[in-house]
C-alpha cells in the first residue's frame, strides 16, 4: 500500500480506501445523531446529565460490539487483521471517542468529501442529469473557474480525508489493538510458536529417520551379513565390503539424526542429555547438572543446544584445555555455566555462533552473559525460566 | 552350533528387522519367540521363561524407551534373565541403566543395531550373554572413555584400554590379541586396574565391579 507520504499516493488506492473507511464510519453517526434528537422532557440542567449518563451507559454496552466492528473497519486500511487484544476499558475508551468524535467527524467529512467531487463534475452532471432542477448550481461562479477550482480542492480533500482515516485508524490500532506493547507481545508468541514449531519439525524428522531410513539401512546390512554366511571367497569379501560401506552410511546417519534432535534428552532429560554431548567432547568436561525437576521441553532443548553450541566454540576458538558445565537452579530460575580456561576474547557482537546463542535464549526468555576478558577464562552464563511464558 | 539352541523372545517393533533378526538367530540353531511391543514381550517372557531376551529400545505405544524399561522389570522380575539390548543410539545412559539394575551384571548386553550385520560375531555376542558374560558396544565404551572420572583418571592409557575391553566382555586372551600384547601384560594391567580402583574379591566378581565402575564413573 503507498503511504501517506509518499509522492504518488494520490494516484494510488490509499485516497478510495480512506473515503471507504470514513463512510463506514459515517453510518454511525446516523444512530447518534437520532438519539441526539431525540427529545428529552426534564428540566434544562438536568437533561445534559441525563444524556451524559445515558450516553454513558450505551457505550458501556457498545464497547465490545464496536470493538469488533472497528476491527473489522480497520481491515480496510490496515489490510490485515488488528489482534484482538484490548482491555475493556480501552474498548471503552474508544466507543466513547467514536460515538462521542469520530462518527460526526466521519460524517462531517464524507459529505464534504462528496461535495467537493461534485463540484468538477457539475457541469457534467448538469448536462447529463439535469440536477439543476434539484440542486441550485446557480452560484455567481461560472462554470470555467468552477471546473478548474474544484479540480485544485480535490487534493487537499482527499488528503484530508486521509488524514482524518488514518488518524482514527491509528487511534483504533493503539486502543483496541493493545498498542505498541500489544505489537510487541503479538511478535514474541508469533516468534515463539515459530521456534516450537521448527522443533516440533526436527522431532518429526528425527522419528521419521529412525523409523524409516535407518530401519532400512539395519535391514540391509543384516540381509548382506546372511548373504555373506552363504557365499564363498571372492563373493564374500564383495558383500562385505558393501556392508562396511552400509555400516559407515548408517553411522553417518546416526550423527545426522542425533544432531536435528537430541533423543536422550526427550527421554532422559538435561543431565544425561548433557553429559553425552560432554563424552563426544575432545576435552576433558566436567558437568554438574543438579536441577530438582525437569524444566519444559521448550528451556530443555534451548539449554541443550545453548551447551552443544558452547561446547563447539570453546573447542573450535579458545584453545582451553578443559571445560565445565554446570546447570543448577538460581532462585526461580535455571542457571547454566560453561566456562574454559582458554584464551578468552570472545565477543557477543562478533561471531555468528554467540549471537545464534543469544537469539535461542531470547526466545524463551532467558538471559546471557559472557564474560571473556584477554586471556581468559571465558565464562558464559545463561538464566532460563522454568517454563517458556509465551506458549499461545 | 553343537549344544541345542537358546530360547530366545525377540521384541522389536520394526517388521523387517523383526524378520530379519529371527532368520539369523534360526539360522544358528535358536527358537526364537518376536513379539512387536514391550507389553507382549513381558506377557511371553513371563509365559516362555526363556533363555535370553532380546529387545529394541524404542517400540510402541510411546516410542519411548518401552522396551529399554520392559528389559529392566523383567531384570527385576527374574534375575539373572540374560537381556540383550538393541538400539539405534549410542548413548551410555541407556547402557548404564541397564547395567545398575540391582542384581549385578552378568548376561546383559546393550549393542547398536549395526552390529547385526556382521552375523557370526552378532551371534557369537548373544550366546555369551546368555552364558553370563556382559557386552557392551564398543561405541558405547567409547563414548564412555572419553568422561573425565576421579577414580578412572588414575589409570594409565593402556590400563583404561584394557578396562574398555574388559567392559567389552572380552577374556583376556581376546584383550591380549586385539591391544597386541601378551596375556601376562594383561594380566599386569587388570591387576593394577583392579588395585587403582580399589576392588578386591574373587576374578570373575572383580571384572563386574571393575566394569561397572568404569561404566558409572
Amino acid at each position: 500500500m503507498t503511504e501517506l507520504g509518499h509522492p504518488r499516493y494520490l494516484l494510488s488506492a490509499g485516497p478510495w480506501r480512506s473515503l471507504w473507511y470514513i463512510t463506514v464510519g459515517a453510518f454511525g453517526a446516523l444512530p447518534v445523531l437520532a438519539l441526539a434528537r431525540l427529545p428529552v422532557d426534564l428540566d434544562a440542567p438536568w437533561s445534559y446529565l441525563v444524556k451524559a449518563a445515558a450516553a454513558v451507559v450505551a457505550d458501556l454496552a457498545l464497547a465490545l460490539p464496536l470493538a469488533v466492528l472497528e476491527r473489522r473497519r480497520l481491515r480496510i486500511l490496515v489490510g490485515s487483521d488488528v489482534p484482538a487484544r484490548a482491555r475493556y476499558w480501552c474498548s471503552f475508551g474508544y466507543a466513547v471517542a467514536f460515538t462521542a468524535v469520530i462518527c460526526l467527524a466521519d460524517f462531517v467529512v464524507l459529505v464534504l468529501a462528496l461535495c467537493t467531487l461534485m463540484v468538477p463534475l457539475a457541469p457534467l452532471l448538469q448536462f447529463v442529469l439535469d440536477i439543476g432542477s434539484i440542486v441550485n448550481l446557480d452560484g455567481p461562479v461560472p462554470d470555467a473557474v468552477l471546473v478548474p477550482v474544484g479540480l485544485l480542492l480535490l487534493a487537499p480533500t482527499a488528503y484530508l480525508v486521509a488524514l482524518l482515516a488514518h488518524g482514527q485508524a491509528a487511534l483504533a490500532q493503539w486502543l483496541l489493538g493493545g498498542g505498541l506493547a500489544g505489537r510487541v507481545r503479538e511478535l514474541r508468541h508469533s516468534r515463539t510458536r515459530l521456534v516450537d514449531a521448527f522443533d516440533a519439525e526436527r522431532r518429526r524428522i528425527e522419528r521419521d529417520l529412525h523409523d524409516g531410513a535407518q530401519q532400512r539401512l539395519v535391514g540391509l546390512i543384516m540381509t548382506l551379513g546372511l548373504a555373506e554366511l552363504d557365499l564363498a571367497g571372492g563373493g564374500a569379501e564383495l558383500v562385505a565390503k558393501a556392508r562396511a560401506e552400509a555400516e559407515s552410511v548408517l553411522v553417518e546417519l546416526r550423527e545426522l539424526v542425533r544432531g536435528i534432535h537430541p533423543r536422550v534428552l526427550t527421554d532422559r532429560g538435561l543431565r544425561a542429555a548433557v553429559m553425552e554431548l560432554a563424552d563426544r567432547c575432545p576435552l576433558p568436561v566436567r558437568v554438574r547438572v543438579a536441577l530438582p525437576r525437569r524444566p519444559s521441553p521448550q528451556v530443555e532443548l534451548a539449554a541443550y543446544f545453548i551447551v552443544c553450541e558452547a561446547l563447539t566454540n570453546v573447542v573450535k576458538h579458545s584453545g582451553a584445555a578443559g571445560a565445565e558445565i554446570s546447570v543448577t537452579t538460581c532462585g526461580r530460575r535455571v542457571r547454566l555455566t560453561v566456562r574454559d580456561d582458554g584464551a578468552g576474547g570472545a565477543d557477543l557482537a562478533r561471531g555468528s555462533g554467540l549471537q545464534g546463542l543469544a537469539d535461542r535464549v531470547a526466545v524463551v526468555d532467558g538471559t546471557l552473559t559472557v564474560t571473556s576478558p584477554a586471556g581468559g577464562p571465558t565464562e558464559l552464563r545463561v538464566e532460563l525460566p522454568w517454563e517458556s511464558r509465551d506458549c499461545g | 552350533m553343537g549344544e541345542p539352541g537358546l530360547r530366545i523372545v525377540l521384541a522389536e517393533d520394526a517388521v523387517l528387522l523383526r524378520e530379519g533378526l529371527v532368520a539369523i538367530l534360526e539360522r544358528f540353531g535358536h527358537h526364537v519367540v518376536a513379539v512387536a511391543d514391550a507389553d507382549a514381550l513381558t506377557a511371553e517372557v513371563d509365559r516362555e521363561r526363556p533363555d535370553l531376551i532380546v529387545t529394541d529400545v524404542r517400540m510402541p505405544p510411546g516410542y519411548a524407551e518401552e522396551g529399554l524399561r520392559a528389559a529392566v522389570c523383567l531384570r527385576a522380575r527374574h534375575p539373572g534373565l540374560p537381556v540383550l539390548v538393541l538400539s539405534q543410539y549410542v548413548a551410555a545412559a541407556y547402557a548404564v541403566d541397564l547395567l545398575e539394575g540391582d542384581d549385578g551384571v552378568s548376561g546383559l548386553g546393550y549393542l547398536l543395531k549395526d552390529r547385526v550385520g556382521a552375523v557370526r560375531q552378532f551371534v557369537r555376542a548373544v550366546e555369551r550373554i546368555a552364558a553370563g558374560d556382559t557386552v557392551i558396544d564398543p561405541e558405547v565404551v567409547r563414548q564412555l572413555l572419553g568422561r573425565e572420572r576421579t577414580m578412572l583418571g588414575r589409570l594409565t592409557a593402556r590400563e583404561r584400554e584394557v578396562l574398555a575391553l574388559m567392559a567389552e566382555g572380552r577374556a583376556n586372551g581376546a584383550i591380549a590379541a586385539e591391544l597386541c600384547l601378551s596375556p601376562a601384560a594383561v594380566a599386569k594391567h587388570i591387576g593394577a586396574i583392579f588395585t587403582k580402583l580399589d576392588i578386591s574379591g574373587a576374578d570373575g566378581h572383580r571384572r563386574v565391579l571393575a566394569v561397572l565402575t568404569y561404566l558409572r564413573g
